[in-house]
């Protein structure tokens, strides 16, 4: 078998996401501050919303304390089933659709939204069970939903987000204009 | 030669009024179920003697009847006036000349077509169409055990066939019997058991079993008809004499022969291969009409084959589909491919990145076979994972004596896009590791199949637990993936 040729072997190797997703986001969701969403999108363009790292329940040593999908009475994003290939039954989320609220123990609420149209795969309930893998894996096992958007749209949906240099473009925007954080 | 034709009293009734329709002698004995195929061999010249002899003998009640020998106009009396208009000019063109046609048949209706069967069961399946087949099937030059024959008819023959049918039923049903469509003897039977005979003797050596040479009739002259053929043959009498005459229409001509193909029955071929290079996917990869990796696992076995075989197309499956920058070793995955044949040689010559062996001829039944071995098998795999943390011999022991671990895996985002989300419980028999350095090991696993390995060492987002994550408490990586073995005795090895 091939030996492994190269680097450092501290150094990091491509993780999973940088070599098959790629890194889309949306700053201030609905206009809340820093409320920043990342979603992950695979080559074979299925998305997985995830928290961006500058989302505030991810500061200063904030805990969950509860995560609830039941956006609202009618619906819950844990009654989503499909079934098949073409995956029937699936909610439909457009950009501002919620998927969950979040509790923390501070009291502070915070909505995640879908941030692109599509279908509503699955959503994550290893962090109902674990609320920490939210905090200390955002990216990975932290996850909060998986869409399938359509297939002629799998290019469109990425017009309204931004792409990875222009979102750190915003973040060290809001660092001069807020001197501490 | 004269077969004593196996009629009876009752199909008597029968025998006259398909005559005076018009129709052959040979559709006459399918109308009266006879399936005695010598009874169809003898020359439909003689049947009809035989079947005029036949409904002459104990007339005694029967006083009025006139010969059967008719030409169509009679059947024309009892329809409208305005289907007398197709009557105007007695067709007396038969279809084909057939050589072989002695003068000895003089009735009127030996010289035209038959109302049903438009002359295929009439001069079309004689001696001089079976050379026809049998010289096309020498052109094309194919080697074969087996040829198997099949026809295809226009469809208004059905339309005149339940015609018959339903003219003939009123009749046998006033006499308190039963004719039942199903006992009618097809058209397609008749002819292949007259043909296959002929064509036999044509190819010294050759048994012609069923269906393989097409041959094409094609009929001469249109009918309007406004629903479709097989509408109408759903029809009860009254419905369907709304549409079509019911003896069916005389034709002025018959059915002229179109073509005979010659066709290659699906050959199955079963075999292992070996990939040997990281960046070949397993099927053309190819993304919005641009092909994204050069050549396919596919196209490399495959192109020799069909060369070889001078096949039409093919279909290639295979038990194991790794990805793209996966080798596979050892024995190897096995694929069946249909529509070929192929010397190894070939193939493995053609390219350094696939390798074949074990290539053999196999049945249908094959196909389940694979599909069963992909539900069974196990395969072993090595993998060289890459740690977050650092780490030390000591602690990847314990993987060595993880046995028969059940893992429970969603459907990996990677694939999710085309397949169903479930959860499916799979099992890793045994593991064992290898330490390289402290950032990372080799991995070999005996898994079941359908383990998705990525999966499990990275977690795939944590939707497969256990993970290798979870096992070694730090983040993990699979750089590089080979399929050591697919533990399955089939196909069968082949020695070199």
């Amino acid at each position: 078998m091939d030996c492994v040729d190269q680097s450092n072997a501290n150094a990091e190797a491509p993780s999973v996401i940088d070599r098959y997703y790629t890194r889309w986001y949306r700053a201030d969701m609905k206009g809340k501050a820093c409320e920043d969403h990342c979603i992950l999108q695979h080559s074979n363009r299925l998305c997985v919303v995830t928290l961006a790292e500058t989302h505030p329940i991810l500061q200063e040593g904030r805990t969950i304390k509860s995560i609830n999908y039941q956006i609202s009475n009618g619906c819950s994003r844990l009654k989503n089933k499909v079934s098949g290939k073409s995956k029937r039954g699936a909610q439909f989320v457009t950009d501002f659709a919620p998927l969950c609220r979040i509790t923390c123990s501070d009291e502070t609420e915070y909505t995640i939204y879908s941030c692109i149209r599509g279908r509503l795969l699955e959503v994550n309930e290893n962090i109902l069970e674990t609320p920490n893998l939210l905090i200390e894996k955002p990216s990975t096992e932290g996850y909060i939903a998986v869409i399938l958007p359509k297939f002629e749209e799998s290019k469109s949906i990425t017009e309204h987000l931004l792409t990875r240099e222009e979102f750190e473009g915003v973040v060290s925007k809001r660092s001069v204009s807020q001197p501490s954080s | 030669m004269t077969v004593m034709l196996p009629l009876k009293e009752k199909d008597k009734p029968i025998v006259k009024k398909l005559l005076s329709a018009g129709c052959c002698a040979r559709c006459v004995l399918r109308f009266c179920c006879v399936s005695v195929q010598a009874a169809y061999r003898q020359a439909h010249q003689e049947t009809l003697k035989e079947l005029q002899a036949f409904i002459k003998e104990k007339e005694t009640n029967e006083a009025q009847d006139s010969m059967p020998q008719t030409s169509t106009h009679e059947i024309i009396k009892s329809h409208d006036a305005a289907l007398s208009l197709a009557v105007e000019e007695p067709p007396c063109k038969r279809a084909k000349p057939d050589p072989t046609e002695t003068d000895g048949s003089e009735s009127g209706s030996a010289a035209l077509v038959c109302v049903v069967c438009l002359g295929i069961l009439q001069d079309l399946c004689g001696p001089a169409q079976a050379k026809k087949i049998a010289e096309t099937v020498k052109a094309e030059n194919y080697q074969f055990d087996t040829l198997v024959l099949s026809v295809s008819l226009p469809a208004q023959l059905c339309v005149r066939e339940h015609s018959c049918w339903l003219h003939v039923k009123k009749e046998v049903r006033e006499k308190g019997l039963v004719l039942d469509k199903d006992d009618v003897i097809q058209v397609k039977e008749a002819f292949k058991w007259i043909i296959q005979g002929l064509v036999t003797k044509e190819l010294v050596g050759v048994a012609v079993v069923g269906k393989v040479g097409r041959i094409k009739t094609l009929k001469a002259q249109p009918v309007d008809i406004k629903l479709s053929a097989y509408q109408l043959c759903l029809l009860c009498f009254f419905h369907f004499s709304r549409h079509y005459p019911c003896p069916p229409l005389e034709a002025s001509s018959g059915c002229t022969p179109q073509d005979i193909q010659c066709l290659h029955v699906s050959v199955f071929i079963a075999g292992r291969y070996n990939k040997f290079c990281r960046s070949l996917p397993q099927t053309p990869w190819v993304i919005d009409g641009e092909r994204r990796m050069e050549s396919s696992v596919e196209e490399l076995i495959a192109a020799p084959i069909l060369s070889a075989f001078r096949a039409d197309g093919f279909n290639f499956s295979s038990s194991g589909r790794e990805d793209v920058d996966v080798r596979t070793l050892g024995n190897g995955e096995f694929l069946l491919l249909y529509w070929m044949v192929l010397l190894t040689q070939t193939i493995n010559d053609s390219s350094e990145k696939v390798k074949v062996r074990d290539l053999q001829i196999v049945t249908r039944e094959a196909m389940s076979r694979m599909k069963e071995g992909e539900e069974e098998k196990t395969k072993s795999y090595t993998a060289l994972v890459w740690t977050q943390k650092a780490i030390e011999k000591e602690d990847i022991a314990f993987i060595d004596d993880i046995k028969d671990l059940t893992l429970d895996q969603k459907t990996p985002l990677r694939v999710l896009h085309r397949r169903a989300l479930a959860i499916r419980q799979r099992v890793i028999h045994s593991m064992n590791a290898r330490f390289v350095d402290p950032h990372h090991f080799y991995l070999g696993l005996k898994t079941q199949a359908g383990t998705y390995i990525k999966e499990f060492v990275h977690g795939d987002f944590g939707r497969t637990k256990p993970n290798l994550c979870q096992l070694l408490k730090t983040d993990t990586d699979i750089l590089e993936l080979d399929v050591e073995s697919v533990d399955v005795d089939w196909p069968p090895p082949i020695p070199e």
